[in-house]
């Protein structure tokens, strides 16, 4: 069952910034769907985007549907009963997601006690269970955020999304501001989290490594646009846009003693989403590209099998569309 | 500072964490000791404050031209031997190392001296005046930090809009104003009247003198309403200032953007979360005006002739009546000092990361 469609999604901010460039994505109820890209490619934009939490001003196109619901026509009312009961974000940076000034067992049971008419008793109960469930004393109810440690702060985050069982949560970078130990402790407790209660989940991060182990499917953003979807490991290990190949090599892989040699990395710096160069936004900094990729705007191609990149030297044999800039 | 105390064992406690960590005595524990740690170093720094105040007030108005004792004697003739008389009185004959020393003695023990004018206890002045002085400013006080918050806060969340760009152009321009000329055009206006207006509350003073009962309750409240109304004019756009930007300071914050995504109202997210922790300077500022009200407000009390303390001090300066004046001066600023030492004492119990 589809879960999450979103289809031909556009976000453009006030002043023109065009964060968001046409995105399509659809990720499966139980289903864990990895969104990789550098900064500013527009991947947290997109996740700001699905519960229509960008700030006032800000043009949003497209259709979002969350359980076959489009969240962009809805009306407030029911965008509010959505968010967080429908789907979660996990924010990036629990330190300043989470108020503080707030007892963290308040900051988990505000929803509790929002969207399930839950009594005080009830949701106090709630709070401490979920605490536990995500590995921290259910004493710690009564903890300000600033006498938790990073990770402590993350589980906290984690809990409180887990709060009201949505069917979707959506993870933005919830492990960049870790240590490597804390951070993978955070995956395998999502990980776990996920697998045991069947929800969707979104994880948005810029490490490929790391999405590749924990997501079915993975898409890769650049300026605004998905260049590469497909399976997880595939997209990984044998990635068809040159984008996503130089993403994936930016991670040595441990074990290839090839790949600790390998030239890596990518020069140059992401494009300014106010002014996207023309044709193929990569060209620029593209290694291979050919005449013709700086005026010619290719779009998602089939690859494989349940593959697509959006690369001219995907053979165009199944081509999905051609788009090319006026 | 007990941070590193607090966060050790929560540190420890990372990871899947044995159900039966205990660590919560421990912190809470500390985090008291901090607290009172975080206290007396507070009232330490204002008993510091304090005894500055003291010495400050001695030797300021030393410095204030003319003779005491020559203004007390009216210009009327008196003899070098009567001068000298009234000096050994006040104990001006001493050296002023000694004036000092005593001066210091007595106001430990609460006693500021004899008025020069009044020939009356100065502490026994200042408790007649303060309660006028109390009922002007303190009315004050709570209408215009009402109003500046009120207004400060929706301000703030429309930041931009028409509705701010006003009520922040009118508050600038009512603060800026001095409080003296305002006064005199209400009284201009409202008590002598102008044009259609006609003369509708009194000229000054604090009561008509008469009414009994309830009439009287009637007729101070008359009497109060332009002092306040000119004090909460000039006073509130402060308030309001103060709120706007700490709140405009919030507002690009990560956890409001959590708070929308949790579903709250957008008033809740003002409310709950923007608010209290956009609180803390406008608390500052509170406790500041709280410890000036007692100081009342020499040029308002002057204008509309309040029987206060402001009024007093400036009958006390002309003088110069220097205890009085040296009384009122250690009062005023006690009570600015012993407010603040109050905000931060206040603090932590509205912030959790203050003073930990």
């Amino acid at each position: 069952m589809t879960l999450l469609d979103v289809r031909n999604l556009t976000v453009t901010y006030p002043g023109g910034a065009a964060a968001v460039r046409g995105v399509d994505l659809r990720l499966d109820a139980g289903q864990k769907l990895g969104i990789a890209g550098e900064s500013g490619c527009g991947k947290s934009t997109l996740a700001l985007a699905l519960l229509r939490l960008l700030p006032a001003g800000t043009k949003v196109t497209g259709e979002i549907l969350l359980d076959g619901e489009d969240v962009l026509t809805m009306r407030w009312g029911r965008v509010r009963a959505v968010r967080w009961a429908g789907a979660s974000i996990v924010f990036q940076g629990a330190m300043h997601s989470l108020n503080p000034v707030h007892r963290v067992g308040d900051q988990i049971a505000e929803p509790i006690l929002l969207h399930r008419k839950e009594t005080p008793a009830g949701a106090r109960r709630r709070t401490g269970e979920l605490l536990e469930h995500v590995g921290l004393p259910a004493a710690r109810v009564s903890a300000y955020p600033h006498e938790l440690s990073g990770g402590q702060r993350q589980r906290v985050m984690i809990a409180m999304a887990l709060a009201c069982d949505p069917a979707l949560i959506i993870a933005d970078e919830p492990t960049t501001a870790l240590d490597v130990m804390i951070q993978a402790q955070i995956l395998r407790l999502i990980e776990q989290l996920v697998d045991e209660q069947d929800v969707g989940l979104m994880m948005i991060s810029h490490d490929l490594s790391v999405l590749a182990d924990l997501c079915d499917r993975l898409a890769v953003m650049y300026a605004g646009r998905v260049v590469e979807e497909g399976p997880a490991r595939a997209v990984h290990e044998d990635a068809r846009h040159p984008y996503a190949a130089a993403l994936s090599a930016a991670f040595p892989r441990i074990g290839d003693p090839a790949s600790r040699f390998a030239p890596r990395g990518l020069a140059g710096d992401p494009p300014d989403p106010a002014a996207v160069p023309s044709g193929c936004a990569f060209h620029p900094r593209c290694p291979v590209a050919v005449e013709g990729c700086d005026t010619v705007d290719i779009g998602l191609r089939e690859a494989a099998p349940g593959r697509l990149a959006a690369c001219v030297h995907v053979p165009a044999g199944n081509s999905a569309d051609a788009r090319s800039t006026p | 500072m007990t941070a590193d105390a607090v966060s050790a064992p929560a540190g420890q406690a990372d990871g899947p964490a044995p159900a039966a960590a205990p660590p919560v005595r421990g912190p809470r524990a500390r985090t008291w000791a901090g607290y009172l740690r975080y206290g007396a170093g507070k009232v330490g720094g204002a008993a510091v404050s304090l005894f500055a105040v003291l010495v400050t007030s001695f030797f300021l108005f030393r410095l204030i031209p003319g003779d005491p004792v020559k203004t007390m004697t009216g210009g009327r003739p008196v003899s070098a031997e009567q001068l000298a008389a009234l000096r050994r009185e006040f104990g001006l004959d001493l050296p002023l190392w000694q004036q000092f020393t005593d001066y210091c003695g007595k106001a430990l023990t609460g006693d500021l001296g004899t008025s020069y004018q009044f020939r009356a206890p100065v502490t026994e002045k200042i408790a007649d005046a303060l309660p006028n002085t109390l009922l002007l400013t303190g009315t004050a006080f709570v209408l215009y930090t009402a109003l500046g918050i009120v207004i400060g806060t929706r301000s703030a969340w429309r930041q931009g809009r028409l509705g701010d760009r006003l009520n922040t152009g009118l508050a600038l321009t009512l603060y800026s104003l001095p409080s003296f000329w305002l006064g005199l055009l209400l009284i201009i206006v409202f008590s002598v009247g102008m044009g259609p207006v006609p003369g509708l509350f009194p000229t000054g003073g604090m009561e008509s003198g008469g009414e009994q009962g309830f009439a009287h309750v009637l007729d101070v409240a008359h009497h109060l309403v332009l002092p306040v109304l000119t004090l909460v004019a000039v006073e509130y756009g402060q308030t309001l200032l103060v709120t706007r930007s700490a709140l405009l300071d919030e507002t690009g914050s990560d956890y409001l953007t959590t708070a929308r995504a949790k579903g709250l109202r957008d008033d809740a997210v003002r409310r709950r979360h923007a608010v209290p922790n956009a609180l803390l300077p406008t608390v500052t500022l509170i406790f500041v005006n709280l410890g000036r009200t007692v100081a009342g407000v020499i040029l308002v009390e002057t204008v509309f002739s309040w029987p206060g303390l402001g009024g007093l001090f400036y009958q006390a300066l002309s003088v110069p009546d220097l205890p009085l004046v040296q009384g009122l001066f250690l009062f005023f600023a006690s009570a600015v000092i012993v407010m603040n030492t109050v905000a931060d004492l206040v603090y932590p119990l509205l912030d959790p990361r203050v003073g930990r």
